[in-house]
């Protein structure tokens, strides 16, 4: 009984001093508090066409929760590329004083995919999706706060028959799930793990109900 | 081992805390039909997302909740792009109403309609 005791302390232990990683400073973005979000498409480093706009699907809700003001992310879009900015790097490239001028945003989200969908290995495949978040300023052009939303999924590991048997097995998955959508799910569970992180997400906006008793940066 | 049962017990309750938090706003299906417009647009087209943004947000005032920052605008996209221009500056001046940081924002897009439907 005395052992199991020990290992819940040391348990509890670990826990605790997990969150003990370095915090970032939040001194600068507490100054500049926005309350209104405008999240771009994000830029695209991978392969995976789809990449920006399935993440852009799922990247207003735990901003919203978070306390800002989010600006529609397809009304955003759509007024973009009716106004002659047909894809995410020229949307990317918009100077700072037109989005103050056109949208009134205290800050832009920039987003940058770094890694999207499955990666094969010799019996098993796991879905990555993984972006760079930048917050910024749109009156001072300083960056608040980044941040990165990640996720990843093992999926087929070990399956029996051999590795013939699972390439098979992963190819039947990926079938059956489609690999887009799992990424859907994935990219929602990044974003929201991003901004609600205790540590290094973002600080409470001034719609969240506790947005006062966010200690961080003060 | 009852300490151990007592521990666990307090590690699963503040584990569980952290996820039954009440959300701000009723999501309904928005970020989904987002999702859809993109990758599945047979799916979504203007008239079915506003008819089911129109639920939601029904669902959403019977029970009393706020619909999310956006909705109200993104719907009013839906309508301006079947040419009911009268429903979309409604459903814009409502996001306005609702969410005033998007003011200036609206103002604009409210100011474009007009020119356009004064050329047209």
């Amino acid at each position: 009984m005395k052992r199991n005791l020990a290992a819940a302390f040391l348990f509890a232990l670990l826990t605790s001093l997990s969150a003990c990683v370095p915090k970032p400073d939040y001194t600068l973005y507490r100054s500049r508090l926005p309350r209104s979000i405008l999240v771009l498409p994000p830029l695209n480093s991978s392969t995976t066409v789809e990449a920006s706009y399935i993440f852009l699907s799922t990247a207003s809700r735990p901003l919203a929760e978070a306390g800002y003001y989010v600006f529609p992310v397809a009304v955003v879009d759509a007024f973009m590329k009716e106004n002659g900015l047909p894809t995410p790097d020229e949307m990317n490239g918009v100077s700072l004083k037109k989005i103050k001028e056109v949208f009134g945003a205290d800050a832009v989200l920039y987003f940058t995919i770094e890694q999207w969908g499955q990666k094969y290995y010799v019996i098993s495949s796991q879905t990555v999706v993984r972006a760079n978040a930048r917050l910024v300023d749109v009156e001072t052009g300083q960056t608040l706060w980044t941040g990165k939303a990640q996720a990843v999924r093992d999926s087929g590991a070990g399956a029996p028959g051999g590795i013939i048997g699972a390439l098979v097995a992963a190819a039947i998955h990926q079938i059956v799930f489609s690999m887009l959508d799992q990424t859907h799910e994935l990219a929602r569970f990044a974003n929201s793990t991003m901004v609600f992180n205790k540590d290094n997400g973002l600080l409470l906006g001034p719609r969240h109900p506790e947005y006062s008793t966010d200690q961080r940066g003060r | 081992m009852r300490e151990l049962r007592v521990a666990f017990a307090v590690a699963a309750l503040f584990v569980l805390s952290a996820c039954v938090k009440q959300p701000l706003y009723a999501w309904g299906r928005y970020e989904d039909l987002v999702y859809q417009m993109y990758m599945k647009p047979g799916e979504a087209d203007p008239v079915t997302q506003t008819a089911k943004l129109n639920e939601d947000i029904q669902k959403a005032n019977a029970e009393g909740k706020p619909v999310p920052p956006g909705l109200h605008a993104h719907l009013a996209y839906l309508y301006y792009q079947q040419g009911d221009l009268g429903a979309a500056r409604q459903e814009f001046q409502i996001e306005k109403k609702l969410f005033p940081e998007s003011a200036a924002f609206i103002d604009g897009v409210l100011q474009r309609m007009d020119r356009k439907a004064g050329e047209g």
